[in-house]
C-alpha cells in the first residue's frame, strides 16, 4: 500500500491542505510570470495597450523601450488587432483601464473625458511635429495625444505583371478598373483592396473631391462624385477582377507577395516585407481620381499615444509619454523605421531617417506629402461605421447609393448633434 | 485461508439506529447544508447575471454614451431608437432565418447520428467520441478554420479546390453576399460544433425507451424501420425533442462568435447580439441604446421560450406523452 493511503486524512486536514494550496496559488500569482516588463521603476505601475502590429520585432521593441524607463514599471498589453478597439473601450470603463493606450484622435473620447490634455508636454516641441498631426489632435486649442507614427496608405503593384500586360500605372478609377481586368489571369486577380473594402472608403471619397466632414463639422461626403464613385466600385466588385475572400486582410501584404493579385491596397509599413519577398519588382501609386474633377489621394493613417484621464497615475503616465515619444528620438526613429516603414511625425526625425530617403520609401514619403489626408478628429467611430455600412450595402450588396448615403446621413447627423449640438 | 479470515475481520458492523441526540457540523443542519452548497452559486448568479441585467435595465433609460454611470434620464428614447432602427429590426429577421435553418437541421442531424450510433455493434464508443468531440472546440477557432481554410475564397481553399476539380470557378464564400453562400458556411460550422452534444441527449433518451415496447409492436405486426420509428421511437423522444428544440432556439438567439468572426462588419448576416455589439456596445460605446436592445431581446427570448414550451408541452411530464 502506498504511504498516502496509510495516512489518517481527516476532514480538517483536507481543508487545511486545500487552504494551503489556495494560498500557494495566490503567492505564485505574485511571482515573476505576471507579464511585467521588469523595469527598475520607483514603484509606480503603468499599463499600456498596443494593438498587435504585424511586423516582427515590434512587441519586443515596445517592451524594450518600457524597460529602459526607470521612473515607473511599465507593462505592455499586446492585443490582437481585431479585438483591440472593443477591449480598449470596454476596459476604459473599469478599474483595470490602461494608463496609456494607442488609438486614433477622436473627439468623442475628449468630450467624455477619457483622454488627458497633453498640451503642456507637447507645446515646447510643437513646431517640430507635422502641423497636420498637431491639428488632428487639437480641440479648443488643447492637444490630446502624441502622434507616434504616420502611415500613408496606397496601392502596391508588381511592375513585371503590369509590363507583361502592357498596363500603365492608373491615375483614374476607370483606368484602375481596366488595369484590373487586363491583369486578371487564371491564377492571379488584378486587384485586392481588402475583403471588406473598408480601407479604401476615405481615399475614394477624397479622390472624388469630397471629404468626410467640412470645416463646420457638417456632412461633406454626400456628393454626386461620391455616388458616381460608389457605382464604379460596385462595377469593380462584380467584375470578377477583384480578389475576394483572401485569407489575410489588406493590411497584410501576403496576397501581393504570394502572387494572388497584381495590385494591392496596403500601407507603407509593409514595404520591408514586400521588398524582401519581391526584390525591386514593385512600386506604389496613390488612390486614383474617382471622377475627372477629383484628385488622387492618400490616407495618412497612423497611431497616437493617449493618456487615460481617469487613470490612477495620470501625471506619471504623461511623464512616460514625454520621455518616450518626445525626448527619446532614437527610439522614435527605431519604432518608425526598423520594423515596418512609417513616417516619423517629428520633422527632424523624418528628415534624418536614411531608410526613407531612397527607392519606394522615398516615393511613399512624396505621396504622403503631395496627396495625403489626415485624420479628422470630429470623424468618430460611429460615423466610420455608417460609411462602412454604405460600402457594404451599395458596393457589395447592390443597394442604391443615394438611399445608402441617406441612411448614413441619419446616423452621422445623430452623432454630430450629440457631439456638437 | 487468510483471505477468508481477512474478509471476516472486515465485515461491517450491523446497522444501528441513529442516536436521538442532535447532530453537529455539516450533517447537522439541512438548512446550513443547503446554503453551504448553493450559496456560492447563488452569489455568482446574483453578481454575474442578475446585477448586470438590472444595471442594463437601468442604463436603458439613460443617455449612457462612453459611460456606464450616466446621469441624464431619457425615458423610453433608447427603446424608440432601437425599435425604429432598421438594422436592429433586420437583425431579428436574420435570426429568424438562421433559426429556421439551424434548429430543424441540428435536430434532425443529432437524432440521425444518435440512431446510427445507437445501432452500432462495433466501435460504438469511438463513433460517439468522434461526433461529440467538436463540442469541445471553441466557436472562434472553428470559425477561423472555416473562414481561412475550408471556405477561403482563394484558389487553395479546400472547398474551392474541390469545386475546381469539376471546373467551377472560385467562390468568395464570405466576401460576396450575392448569392448568400455565407449561410452555408455559418450553418455547417454550427452543425459541426453542436450536433454531437445534442446527439448525446438523444442517445440517452433512446436508451431509456423500454425494449418491451418494440417487442410488443413486433408481435402486433409492426414493421421495423420507419413504422416503428414513427409510432414508437419518435413519440418516446418527445420530451427530449422539446428540450433540444428549446435549447437550440435559445442558442440561436445567442449566436455571436461564428457570425462575428466569419462576417466581420457586414450589414447582412447580423444576428441580434452582433448588431447590438456593433451599433451600441462595441465601438460606438452607446451603452444606453445597447442596453435597451438587450432588454428587448431578453423579453423576446422569454416570450418565445414560454410560447414554445406551451405549444410543445415542455415540463408537463409523463402525462403529456
Amino acid at each position: 500500500m502506498s504511504a498516502l493511503s496509510n495516512s489518517n486524512w481527516s476532514r480538517r486536514s483536507l481543508f487545511r491542505a486545500a487552504a494551503g494550496m489556495a494560498a500557494a496559488g495566490s503567492l505564485a500569482a505574485c511571482g515573476g510570470n505576471n507579464g511585467r516588463s521588469g523595469g527598475s521603476g520607483s514603484g509606480v505601475d503603468l499599463t499600456q495597450f498596443f494593438h498587435a502590429y504585424g511586423e516582427a520585432g515590434t512587441e519586443q521593441a515596445i517592451k524594450k523601450y518600457a524597460k529602459a524607463y526607470d521612473k515607473a514599471n511599465v507593462t505592455t498589453q499586446w492585443i490582437t488587432s481585431a479585438d483591440f478597439e472593443s477591449k480598449l473601450f470596454a476596459t476604459l470603463l473599469t478599474k483595470n483601464a490602461p494608463d496609456l493606450f494607442e488609438f486614433h484622435p477622436q473627439i468623442q473620447m475628449i468630450k467624455s473625458g477619457q483622454v488627458a490634455d497633453l498640451t503642456d508636454i507637447i507645446d515646447p516641441v510643437k513646431s517640430d511635429f507635422n502641423p497636420a498631426d498637431i491639428k488632428s489632435h487639437t480641440v479648443d486649442g488643447k492637444i490630446y495625444g502624441v502622434r507616434m507614427i504616420d502611415d500613408p496608405q496606397f496601392f502596391f503593384y508588381r511592375k513585371s505583371m503590369l509590363e507583361k500586360a502592357k498596363v500603365e500605372v492608373p491615375t483614374t478609377l476607370d483606368e484602375l478598373m481596366e488595369a484590373a481586368a487586363k491583369l486578371t489571369t487564371g491564377k492571379v486577380k488584378g486587384l485586392y483592396m481588402g475583403n471588406d473594402l473598408h480601407n479604401v472608403i476615405n481615399p475614394m471619397i477624397w479622390s472624388a473631391g469630397a471629404d468626410t466632414l467640412d470645416a463646420k463639422n457638417q456632412i461633406a461626403y454626400h456628393t454626386p462624385g461620391v455616388i458616381e464613385g460608389i457605382k464604379k466600385m460596385r462595377k469593380l466588385f462584380t467584375s470578377g477582377n477583384l480578389l475576394l475572400g483572401a485569407p489575410t486582410e489588406s493590411w497584410d501584404p501576403s496576397s501581393l507577395n504570394q502572387g494572388l493579385c497584381a495590385i494591392q491596397f496596403c500601407g507603407m509599413w509593409a514595404m520591408p516585407g514586400i521588398q524582401k519577398a519581391l526584390g525591386d519588382d514593385w512600386g506604389v501609386f496613390p488612390f486614383p481620381k474617382t471622377v475627372d474633377s477629383g484628385k488622387q489621394s492618400v490616407y495618412n493613417g497612423g497611431w497616437s499615444m493617449f493618456v487615460n484621464a481617469k487613470g490612477k497615475n495620470v501625471d506619471a503616465a504623461k511623464e512616460y509619454v514625454k520621455w518616450l515619444w518626445i525626448d527619446q528620438k532614437e527610439y522614435q526613429e527605431d519604432w518608425a523605421t526598423s520594423y515596418g516603414f512609417h513616417i516619423p511625425p517629428r520633422t527632424s526625425i523624418a528628415q534624418s531617417a536614411t531608410k526613407l530617403k531612397s527607392g519606394n520609401a522615398a516615393e511613399g514619403v512624396r505621396l504622403f506629402n503631395e496627396f495625403g489626408h489626415f485624420d479628422n478628429i470630429g470623424w468618430t467611430q460611429a460615423m466610420i461605421s455608417a460609411l462602412e455600412d454604405v460600402f457594404a450595402n451599395s458596393v457589395r450588396k447592390d443597394m442604391d447609393p443615394e438611399a445608402a448615403l441617406d441612411k448614413a446621413d441619419t446616423a452621422v447627423n445623430r452623432e454630430l448633434k450629440k457631439l456638437f449640438g | 485461508m487468510s483471505t477468508t479470515k481477512t474478509r471476516d475481520l472486515a465485515r461491517p458492523a450491523p446497522a444501528k439506529a441513529s442516536p436521538a441526540k442532535p447532530r453537529r457540523g455539516l450533517r447537522g443542519s439541512p438548512t446550513f447544508n443547503f446554503w453551504l452548497f448553493t450559496g456560492p452559486f447563488l452569489i455568482g448568479l446574483a453578481i454575474f447575471v442578475y446585477a448586470p441585467i438590472l444595471w442594463s435595465l437601468w442604463l436603458s433609460f439613460f443617455e449612457a454614451r462612453f459611460t456606464v454611470t450616466p446621469d441624464k434620464f431619457v425615458g423610453f428614447e433608447n427603446y424608440t431608437y432601437m425599435l425604429t432602427n432598421d438594422d436592429f429590426v433586420g437583425s431579428l429577421v436574420t435570426f429568424t432565418v438562421f433559426a429556421a435553418f439551424i434548429v430543424p437541421t441540428t435536430w434532425a442531424l443529432s437524432l440521425g447520428l444518435a440512431l446510427l450510433v445507437n445501432r452500432l455493434r462495433f466501435m460504438r464508443a469511438f463513433f460517439r467520441s468522434v461526433f461529440f468531440l467538436p463540442t469541445a472546440c471553441s466557436y472562434v477557432a472553428a470559425a477561423l478554420i472555416w473562414k481561412m481554410s475550408i471556405f477561403s475564397g482563394v484558389r487553395f481553399g479546400l472547398m474551392n479546390t474541390v469545386i475546381g476539380w469539376f471546373g467551377v470557378e472560385n467562390i468568395a464564400w464570405l466576401a460576396d453576399p450575392n448569392p448568400p453562400w455565407y449561410w452555408l458556411v455559418i450553418v455547417t460550422a454550427r452543425l459541426w460544433l453542436q450536433s454531437g452534444f445534442y446527439m448525446i441527449l438523444f442517445l440517452a433518451a433512446l436508451q431509456n425507451i423500454p425494449g418491451e415496447l418494440y417487442e410488443a409492436a413486433a408481435i402486433d405486426g409492426a414493421k421495423p424501420g420507419w413504422q416503428t420509428f414513427r409510432h414508437i421511437t419518435l413519440p418516446q423522444l418527445r420530451a427530449t425533442s422539446t428540450a433540444v428544440i428549446l435549447l437550440l432556439l435559445i442558442a440561436a438567439y445567442q449566436a455571436f462568435d461564428e457570425f462575428f468572426n466569419l462576417l466581420s462588419k457586414t450589414t447582412w448576416g447580423r444576428p441580434p447580439l452582433v448588431e447590438l455589439y456593433y451599433k451600441a456596445l462595441g465601438e460606438s460605446q452607446d451603452y444606453g441604446s445597447g442596453s435597451a436592445g438587450a432588454v428587448i431581446l431578453t423579453v423576446l427570448i422569454c416570450a418565445v421560450t414560454l410560447l414554445q414550451g406551451k405549444f410543445m408541452g415542455f415540463g408537463r411530464g409523463d402525462e403529456s406523452k
